[in-house]
């Protein structure tokens, strides 16, 4: 997919993330800061790239704000902001597809 | 050198007697020599005490660079007499190299981290260390490590001479002109001052800072003129609104009263629960709210609590006036309620912590315990809790009584829920062990309860009374499915702060942490 204007989801809520996606410039740029850093700071980036590798986007900067949330939320929150930045949340969701 | 509980314990540490943690109990039956102090003869009749100024009163006490001033929390995140007298000390006086030894420190205390990182205080003693002292001290400003130690072991170091107190600091609620103080009665009440008697008792100096001057007598004193040199009065010891809550509301969180009811089926599956039985809970909300379902099966059963101890708040004076309780006796108050009734209400008195706590002395209530119901912000497979440090390795809590109600009753039990956001509270190692395993009894969680292998006694208690339990590395192995395996923390080798068991033995240490770089 390709990002075409900024767009967010999420929250700063404890148990949850604020994921902010604009347009890059042909690569990924992941900035992230979060309460459980130093115990999970990898595995939430990890998880960050294989969402976005899934969704197929190679070109983004991405901006998390984690507050401890579970991986199924981080994944969400990529999911949503990726499909709001094309203008695609609202239709063609892939449910199934690649959002499962 | 590993101790009891795995810790490996740097031997430079190991010096003037100082031994690792050897399982509880480990002291028992040994001789302690007490520590005297060396106190000021006031012969004289004197009319008061009274000296403008802290800085006078640190004149008249001969203060000087390199001497421990202890002070109380019982003013909690509302107490302003720490800074003041550092400040005093500090900006007035010029002093440095400035010990402070406190029952506990917290985010009132931001302006004493300064005062760290310029060098002129060079030692923290405490039995809790939370908001910016925390960080600087994790980061490895403080010259030498702080060293934390429970309510109970705070009066012990104090009595065997450990820690040797140059000048105590009284913040009074109301104070008479002689320094006899109370805990209520004035603007900034606090009820109990029980951590304040020992430091009064075994320091050179006593000076009482209060914003309440009162007619002489102050009787019943809880600290005694005859200990006192000095009595300052200022405009205010404290903001009355962070001394003590309106009122600790039990939660009306499900999850946290499912928790509670399952800890009350617990003790009430015991043989400890019968009429007379005594307890000590804490004042998180399913430690709280444990008391509610306590009482319906006290009611079933037509059984009365004998007697409840620990920092006490209003549901607890609420069910002594019921007379569902025979005795309450505190070393510290929570709320207006608990302030307002001790020494009030009849059979609700004050105790001092070495009475509430210390192993040292030859009784503490914590030894007649039957049950005490616990918090923790991680607790291991080893029945392991943590209640110091983050999960980023920051110093941010307080043992507390934490490991004196453990290691003192019969039945400890932990009530915590597994995960909290995405930490897992039930891990494989604890980040600092703050309570021994061999002190915890049982661990009660949203997702199961489990029990101490070493006590198949209460086991049998939960099979007969048909309480489900599972093995606390299924629990741990569930929290882990949720939040994921942690990294392991990435530590440096400079020890900032020491963490004493009870009996002054070394429990654990805290190193510095490394900076983290995801790389």
């Amino acid at each position: 997919m390709v990002i075409q204007k900024p767009a967010v989801a999420g929250t700063v809520e404890s148990s949850d993330a604020l994921v902010s996606v604009e347009p890059g410039d042909g690569k990924i740029e992941l900035t992230l800061t979060s309460s459980v850093m130093n115990q999970y700071g990898r595995q939430i980036r990890d998880t960050v790239l294989e969402t976005l590798e899934r969704l197929d986007v190679k070109s983004v900067k991405i901006n998390i704000v984690d507050k401890g949330a579970l991986d199924c939320t981080l994944k969400a929150r990529v999911e949503c902001a990726v499909f709001r930045s094309s203008d695609a949340s609202e239709k063609d969701i892939p449910w199934g597809g690649v959002i499962r | 050198m590993k101790n009891y509980v795995g810790r490996d314990i740097p031997d430079y540490l190991l010096v003037n007697g100082k031994e690792v943690y050897q399982g509880k109990n480990y002291m028992d039956g040994k001789y302690m020599k007490k520590a005297s102090p060396c106190t000021r003869r006031y012969e004289k009749p004197q009319e008061s005490k009274i000296v403008e100024t802290l800085a006078d009163a640190l004149k008249l006490c001969g203060a000087k660079s390199g001497m421990t001033f202890s002070f109380h929390h019982h003013l909690r995140d509302g107490d302003f007499v720490v800074n003041m007298v550092m400040k005093a000390a500090i900006e007035e006086l010029g002093l440095d190299d400035l010990t402070i030894a406190a029952t506990s420190l917290g985010a009132a205390h931001d302006p004493v981290a300064e005062y760290i990182e310029q060098g002129k205080v060079v030692g923290i003693q405490t039995s809790g260390i939370r908001g910016r002292i925390g960080e600087v001290v994790s980061k490895g400003l403080l010259k030498t490590p702080a060293i934390v130690r429970s309510h109970g072991g705070r009066p012990r170091a104090i009595e065997g001479g450990e820690v040797h107190i140059d000048i105590a600091f009284v913040a009074a609620p109301t104070s008479d002109c002689v320094g006899n103080c109370r805990g209520i009665g004035g603007k900034s009440n606090c009820g109990s001052l029980g951590y304040a008697m020992t430091d009064a008792k075994y320091a050179d100096h006593v000076v009482v800072v209060t914003d309440c001057l009162v007619d002489f007598p102050n009787m019943p004193a809880s600290v005694e003129a005859i200990d006192v040199d000095a009595v300052v009065v200022v405009d205010s010891i404290g903001n009355p609104k962070k001394i003590a809550s309106a009122a600790a509301r039990i939660s009306q969180n499900p999850r946290d009263l499912m928790m509670a009811e399952n800890v009350a089926k617990v003790i009430a599956a015991t043989p400890y629960f019968k009429e007379g039985f005594s307890f000590q809970t804490g004042v998180g909300g399913p430690s709280l709210a444990a008391n509610l379902f306590l009482e319906k099966y006290m009611d079933e059963r037509s059984i009365r609590m004998g007697w409840a101890i620990g920092g006490i708040c209003g549901p607890m004076v609420e069910m002594l006036k019921k007379g569902k309780v025979g005795k309450v006796i505190d070393v510290q108050d929570f709320d207006l309620d608990a302030v307002n009734s001790i020494n009030q209400t009849p059979n609700h008195f004050e105790m001092s912590a070495s009475q509430y706590a210390n192993p040292a002395n030859k009784g503490a209530f914590v030894n007649k315990l039957d049950f005490v119901v616990l918090a923790a912000l991680e607790i291991d497979t080893g029945f392991n809790v943590n209640v110091l440090t983050g999960s980023d390795g920051v110093l941010r809590g307080a043992p507390g009584g934490h490991p004196d109600t453990a290691a003192g009753s019969k039945c400890c039990i932990i009530v915590t829920p597994l995960i909290r956001g995405r930490m897992a509270t039930v891990c494989e190692h604890v980040v600092t062990v703050t309570t021994p395993g061999d002190c915890v009894d049982v661990l009660v969680t949203d997702y199961g309860i489990a029990v101490n292998p070493l006590r198949l006694d209460l086991i049998e208690c939960l099979d007969k009374a048909g309480i489900p339990h599972v093995s606390i590395e299924s629990l741990k192995e569930k929290a882990y499915s949720l939040v994921g395996r942690p990294d392991d923390l990435q530590w440096e080798d400079k020890v900032v702060a020491i963490l004493e068991a009870r009996d002054g033995t070394i429990l654990d240490v805290v190193r510095k942490i490394k900076p983290f770089t995801l790389e």
